[in-house]
C-alpha cells in the first residue's frame, strides 16, 4: 500500500506535463483541423528560449525567483512571435487541403525548425537546473519529492481551467465554439474566421512553448527533444478524442498513471506502455474517449 | 501493352546495372527498389484515401523474417528469404487488417503507428535478437544455386528487379481493374460505395493486405542489401520516410515511387557530407515546395513535358 | 525543376562520387564517420570530429610528440573526408559503400549497431576500416574479420572495472539497482555490471533495474522507485542529455547522497555538468581517457592543443579518435619501414595485427579478436569538488588483462565464470 501514494503522485505529475504539451495540440486540431506536428518544435523552441532568457537573468546576478518569470516570458514570446509567423506565413494558404496533407505540411515545418534550432543554439545540451532545485523538496511516504513538480501540477490545473473558462464562459470562446461547429455558417454570420484561426494558433503555440519552458529546468535541453514530445502528445490527444480538451486531460491522466505504475512494477514494459494504452483505447473506442459526433456525408 | 514495354525496359536496364555498375551503385539500386516497393504499396493504400504512418511495421517484419531464416534456421537462400518476408508481413497484415480496416483518416494513421511502435518496443527488449544493435544475416544461395562472394548482390539485384517489376505490373492491373476503381470510390465517398452494394471494409482490407505484403517484400530486399537488421526499420521515422517518398513522387504513376526513392537517397548522401545540419531543413523545404507547387508530386513534371511534346 | 535539369543534378551527383577516386594519389585519404547531428553529436560526435581535424592538421605539420614526429603517415600528408553517422545502420551501410571508393582508410562509428552492420561490408569491400568508439564485444566475438579493427577497448571492461572498484571501496555492499537506457548499450552494460557483481559478491541482491526509453529525458518516476528501493549502489551507463537529466533531477532529491551512484560512462558529462555532479560519484571514462589519462607527453599534447583550439578539455570520444588515427599511423610506418614504397593495404593490416602502440591514453594492445581488437588498462575514480572545480580523486587503475577476457573467450561467459585470467 505504501507504494500507491508515490506512484499516484508521479503519475499525476507526469500527466500534468502531458496535459501541458497536448492541450495546445488538441485546441488547434479542434478549431483548425490541423494535427500540428510543428507542436514538437514549438515545445523545443520554448525550452531553448527559456534556457537563454533565464540564463541571461541568472547570469546577471538577479534574484533566482525571477527566473520563473523568464520561463513564462520565453513561452509567451515564442507563442506570440513564432506561432503567428507560421500561421500567417504558411498555414493560411493551406486551409481546405486534406487532413493528411496538413499533417505533412506541419511535419515539414517541424523539420525546418529542428535545423533552425541547431543552427541557433548548436548541438550541445543546455542546462537550467536552478528553478528546479530552488523551491526545495517535501517528503511523501518517506521519499523526497521536488516542490517544482507540485508547481507543474498547479500550472496544468490552472491552464486547463483557464482554457475551459475562456471557451465556455466568454464571448470570444463561444465564437470559437461556433467556428468549431460549423466554419462556413460562422463566416456567414459574420465571424472573422481568419482572425479566430490566428488567435487559436498563437494560443496553441504558446501552450506548446509553455510546456517546453517549464520542462527545461528538469532536463538537459538537447536537439531532438521535440521529436519525443510529438508522438507522446499525439497519443494523448488521440486517446482522449481529437479536439476535446477534457479528453486530453483524461488521456494525460490515464497515460501518466499507467506509466508510473509500469515504472514501479514492470519496468521492462515502460517502452511501449503508452502505445499499448493507445491501441487498447482505440480498439474499444475507435475515435478516442471523447469523440465529437460527425454528420454523415452522402 | 505500353505497361509491358516499360516493364521489360526497366528489367533490362536494371539487369545491365546489376552486371556492369560498381558495387555501391548496385547497393543503392537495391535499396531504391526496396523502398520503391514499400512506397508503391503505400500508394495502393492511398487509393482508398488512407495513409499509414506505420508501414515500418511490415518493412521490419519482412526484414526480420528474412534475417531470422538465415540466423535461426540457417536457411541462406535469397529467394526463400524474399518470399518469407512478404508472407510473414501478409500474415500479420491479414490479422491486423481485420481491425484496422474499420478505421479512417487520422485514426487509421495513428493506430497503425501504435502497432509499429509496439513491435519496435518488443524488438528493443529482445536481447536474443541483439536489441537495438540488431544482427547480421547472410544469403549465400539463390534458388539453391550457390553464389560467389561479390557476385551475390548483383544476383539479388536482378532477383529484386524481377520481383519489383512483377509486383508493379500487378499493381498496375489492379489500379486499372475493378478493385482499383472501387478503392477510389471508397476514398471519394464511402457511403455511396456501400449503397451500391460493395463493401468498403473489404476494399480497405484487401488493399491493406497488399500494402503490408509489399512492405514485407521491400523489407526483406533491404535486409538482403544491407546484410543487417535492426529495430530502426520499425520506428515511426522510417514509416514517415515512406510517406515522404510517396508524396515526393506523387500517386499518378507506378514508376513514381522508384524515381522518388532514388532522388531521396541521392539527396541524403550529398547532405550527410556537406550539410548534416541542413538535411532536415532541405527535406522540409522540398516537401513544402512540392505540396505547394506540384500537389500531385514530382511525377507531374514528366506528365507536363509529355503533354507539351 | 524541369526533368532535364533534374537529370543534370543526378549526373553531377554521380560525377561527384566518381571523381575523387580518379584524382591523383597524393595525400592519404581518410574517411571519418561520426555523429554530426542528432543527440550523440554533442557528447561524442563533435568532440571526436574536432579531435580528428586537430590530429590530422598537427600530424601534417609534424608537431605531434614522439613517437609520432614524422609528418602525416610516413611523410605523406593525410586528408580527411568527414561524414555524418546519423540515420541508423541501413543508411550508414549505404553511406559507407559510397565512401569506400573515395578514401584509402575509413575510421569511424560510435553506435554499436552501425559497427555490427559495417564490419561485414568492410570485409566484402576489402577496405581497411577502423572502428574507434563503439562498445559491443560482439563484433569480434561473433565473427572474425581481416579488414576490420577496433582501436578502442570494448564495453566489457567499463563495467567490470567499476564493479572491481566498488567491491574494493565498499566491501560490504549487499544490494544494487540500475537505471539504464532501454537499448542495446544500456541493456548490455547493466547485464555486464550485474553479472560482474554476482561473480565478485555472490548472492548480492538486485533491487530494481529501471530501463527508461532512450532520450526520455524525464526520470521522476524512476528516481522515486530507486529512492524507495533501498539499494546501496545505483549503476547507470547513461550518456548525453539523459545522463545530464538524471543528475539534474536526482541530485536535489538526494539520489546521490542516499546511494553510491556509479556512472560507468559518465566522463563526457564533466564538461557539461561540472560541479553539479555530486561528490562521491564513481565515474568511468570507457578507458584511461580524459582526466584518467596517464601523465605522458602524448596526453599533455592532446589536452593542451585541444583546449587551446576548442576551449574545452577533450573527452573520451576525442581521445579515442586521436588514438585510432595514431594507431593507423603506427601501423603504416611500421609497414613502410621495410621499404621506401608506400605500403599497400595488406601490409598495413599485417602491421596493425597484434600491434602495441602508444595512444594518448597510454599503451594500446591489439590483443583480442585475433589481433584486431584493442585492450587497454581501465581507470575508475570518484568525483570531488575542490576550490569550485570538479576533480577526480581515488583513481584506481586496472591492467588490461584483469578487466578483459582472454582471446577467444566471450565476455559474457568470462564474467559469469569468475573473471579468470
Amino acid at each position: 500500500m505504501s507504494s500507491i501514494l508515490p506512484v499516484a503522485f508521479d503519475g499525476i505529475a507526469y500527466a500534468s506535463w502531458l496535459f501541458l504539451i497536448s492541450a495546445g495540440l488538441t485546441l488547434i486540431y479542434g478549431v483548425m483541423r490541423i494535427l500540428n506536428v510543428a507542436h514538437g518544435s514549438l515545445y523545443a523552441l520554448g525550452a531553448y528560449a527559456a534556457c537563454s532568457l533565464a540564463g541571461v537573468w541568472l547570469g546577471g546576478g538577479l534574484p533566482a525567483a525571477g527566473s520563473f518569470a523568464m520561463l513564462l516570458l520565453a513561452a509567451i514570446l515564442v507563442g506570440c512571435l513564432v506561432g503567428p509567423l507560421i500561421e500567417r506565413g504558411l498555414l493560411q494558404w493551406m486551409y481546405g487541403k486534406d487532413e493528411v496533407v496538413l499533417v505533412l505540411i506541419t511535419y515539414a515545418v517541424f523539420l525546418i525548425m529542428e535545423d533552425v534550432i541547431k543552427l541557433v543554439w548548436g548541438v550541445d545540451s543546455l542546462l537550467l537546473p536552478e528553478p528546479y532545485a530552488l523551491p526545495g523538496y517535501f517528503l511523501l511516504g518517506g521519499l523526497p519529492y521536488p516542490v517544482y513538480n507540485v508547481l507543474l501540477i498547479a500550472m496544468a490545473l490552472a491552464t486547463g481551467l483557464a482554457l475551459a473558462w475562456a471557451l465556455y464562459r466568454t464571448r470570444k470562446g463561444k465564437l470559437l465554439l461556433a467556428v468549431i461547429h460549423d466554419r462556413e455558417m460562422s463566416m456567414a454570420m459574420g465571424i472573422n474566421v481568419s482572425r479566430v484561426y490566428l488567435a487559436t494558433f498563437a494560443v496553441g503555440a504558446t501552450l506548446a512553448a509553455l510546456g517546453g519552458a517549464f520542462t527545461a529546468p528538469t532536463i538537459a535541453v538537447t536537439p531532438g527533444i521535440g521529436v519525443e514530445v510529438i508522438v507522446l502528445a499525439f497519443a494523448v490527444v488521440v486517446i482522449g478524442g481529437l479536439g476535446s480538451l477534457g479528453g486530453a486531460a483524461l488521456g494525460a491522466l490515464l497515460v501518466g498513471l499507467v506509466r508510473a505504475a509500469t515504472v514501479r512494477y514492470w519496468p521492462e514494459a515502460e517502452l511501449f506502455s503508452i502505445y499499448a494504452v493507445m491501441a487498447m483505447v482505440l480498439i474499444a473506442r475507435p475515435k478516442g474517449l471523447f469523440a465529437a459526433q460527425e454528420a454523415r456525408k452522402i | 501493352m505500353k505497361a509491358a514495354a516499360v516493364a521489360i525496359a526497366s528489367l533490362v536496364a536494371l539487369t545491365a546495372l546489376a552486371l556492369l555498375s560498381p558495387q555501391w551503385l548496385v547497393f543503392m539500386a537495391m535499396l531504391m527498389l526496396a523502398k520503391g516497393v514499400v512506397v508503391l504499396g503505400l500508394l495502393v493504400l492511398m487509393r482508398t484515401g488512407l495513409v499509414s504512418f506505420g508501414q515500418g511495421l511490415y518493412f521490419g517484419i519482412g526484414a526480420y523474417a528474412a534475417a531470422l531464416l538465415s540466423h535461426g534456421l540457417h536457411v541462406a537462400d535469397a529467394a526463400v528469404m524474399l518470399l518469407a518476408g512478404a508472407a510473414a508481413a501478409a500474415l500479420i497484415a491479414a490479422l491486423l487488417g481485420l481491425l484496422l480496416a474499420g478505421y479512417r483518416d487520422i485514426f487509421f494513421a495513428m493506430l497503425s503507428l501504435a502497432f509499429s511502435m509496439i513491435l519496435y518496443g518488443l524488438l528493443v527488449k529482445s536481447a536474443a535478437l541483439g536489441s537495438t544493435d540488431g544482427f547480421n544475416l547472410h544469403a549465400r544461395t539463390f534458388f539453391g544455386v550457390a553464389l560467389a562472394p561479390g557476385v551475390e548482390r548483383r544476383v539479388f539485384l536482378i532477383a529484386g528487379a524481377v520481383f519489383a517489376v512483377v509486383v508493379a505490373l500487378l499493381v498496375h492491373r489492379l489500379f486499372r481493374g475493378h478493385w482499383g476503381r472501387l478503392a477510389t470510390g471508397v476514398r471519394d465517398n464511402e457511403l455511396r460505395v456501400s449503397y451500391l452494394g460493395a463493401s468498403p471494409y473489404r476494399a480497405v482490407y484487401v488493399n491493406y493486405l497488399i500494402a503490408g505484403a509489399m512492405a514485407g517484400l521491400g523489407g526483406a530486399l533491404a535486409a538482403l542489401a544491407v546484410g543487417h537488421v535492426d529495430p530502426e526499420t520499425t520506428y515511426w521515422t522510417t514509416s514517415g520516410e515512406f510517406v515522404f517518398i510517396a508524396i515526393l513522387g506523387g500517386t499518378q504513376s507506378i514508376l513514381a515511387p522508384f524515381v522518388a526513392a532514388t532522388i531521396f537517397e541521392a539527396l541524403r548522401t550529398v547532405a550527410s557530407q556537406y550539410a548534416p545540419n541542413l538535411w532536415q531543413m532541405s527535406l522540409g523545404l522540398a516537401m513544402l515546395a512540392i505540396i505547394m507547387f506540384l500537389p500531385a508530386g514530382l511525377w507531374t513534371l514528366a506528365e507536363r513535358r509529355r503533354r507539351s511534346a | 525543376m524541369r526533368p532535364s535539369s533534374l537529370r543534370a543534378v543526378l549526373a553531377a551527383f554521380g560525377l561527384l562520387l566518381a571523381m575523387p577516386a580518379s584524382l591523383a594519389q597524393q595525400p592519404i585519404k581518410v574517411g571519418i564517420v561520426t555523429f554530426l547531428s542528432g543527440p550523440a553529436a554533442g557528447p561524442f560526435g563533435i568532440p571526436a570530429r574536432n579531435a580528428a581535424e586537430l590530429t590530422a592538421e598537427l600530424l601534417n605539420a609534424g608537431t605531434v610528440p614522439a613517437p609520432y614526429t614524422q609528418k602525416g603517415f610516413g611523410g605523406t600528408p593525410i586528408e580527411l573526408v568527414i561524414f555524418d553517422e546519423a540515420g541508423g545502420p541501413q543508411t550508414q551501410v549505404a553511406e559507407y559503400r559510397n565512401l569506400v571508393p573515395r578514401v584509402d582508410i575509413v575510421i569511424g562509428y560510435i553506435s554499436s549497431g552501425d559497427c555490427l552492420a559495417i564490419a561485414p561490408v568492410a570485409e566484402e569491400q576489402n577496405k581497411l576500416t577502423i572502428l574507434f568508439d563503439c562498445g559491443t564485444p560482439r563484433i569480434f566475438e561473433d565473427a572474425s574479420y581481416k579488414y576490420v579493427f577496433r582501436t578502442g577497448p570494448t564495453g566489457t571492461m567499463d563495467n567490470v572495472s567499476v564493479a572491481l572498484y566498488l567491491v574494493k571501496r565498499t566491501p560490504n555492499v549487499k544490494s544494487i539497482a540500475g537505471i539504464n537506457q532501454n537499448y542495446a548499450w544500456g541493456q548490455d552494460s547493466w547485464a555486464d555490471f550485474e553479472n560482474a557483481m554476482q561473480t565478485l559478491k555472490p548472492g548480492i541482491e538486485v533491487k530494481t533495474s529501471q530501463m527508461p526509453k532512450l532520450f526520455a529525458g524525464q526520470f521522476s518516476a524512476e528516481i522515486t522507485t530507486l529512492l524507495g528501493s533501498g539499494a546501496e549502489v545505483i549503476h547507470s551507463s547513461m550518456w548525453g542529455g539523459d545522463l545530464e537529466g538524471l543528475v539534474v533531477q536526482g541530485a536535489p532529491r538526494g539520489l546521490f547522497e542516499k546511494h553510491k551512484v556509479v556512472l560507468s560512462a559518465g566522463e563526457p558529462a564533466i564538461n557539461r555538468l561540472g560541479t553539479r555532479i555530486p561528490d562521491g560519484t564513481i565515474l568511468g571514462a570507457r578507458g584511461p581517457f580524459g582526466p584518467f589519462a596517464p601523465d605522458t607527453d602524448l596526453a599533455r599534447w592532446l589536452k593542451t592543443a585541444y583546449q587551446g583550439r576548442y576551449h574545452i578539455p577533450p573527452n573520451y570520444a576525442s581521445f579515442k579518435m586521436t588514438q585510432a588515427i595514431l594507431g593507423v599511423k603506427a601501423a603504416y610506418e611500421k609497414a613502410k619501414s621495410s621499404g621506401n614504397e608506400a605500403p599497400d593495404q595488406d601490409k598495413i593490416i599485417a602491421a596493425l595485427e597484434n600491434l602495441t602502440f602508444e595512444g594518448p591514453g597510454g599503451p594500446v594492445k591489439m590483443a583480442l579478436g585475433k589481433g584486431h581488437q584493442a585492450t587497454m588498462d581501465a581507470a575508475v575514480g570518484t568525483t570531488k569538488v575542490e576550490n569550485g572545480q570538479l576533480k577526480i580523486v581515488d583513481i584506481e587503475r586496472y591492467s588490461a588483462d584483469k578487466v578483459n577476457p582472454p582471446d577467444g573467450v566471450k565476455s559474457e561467459a568470462w564474467i559469469k565464470s569468475g573473471l579468470k585470467k
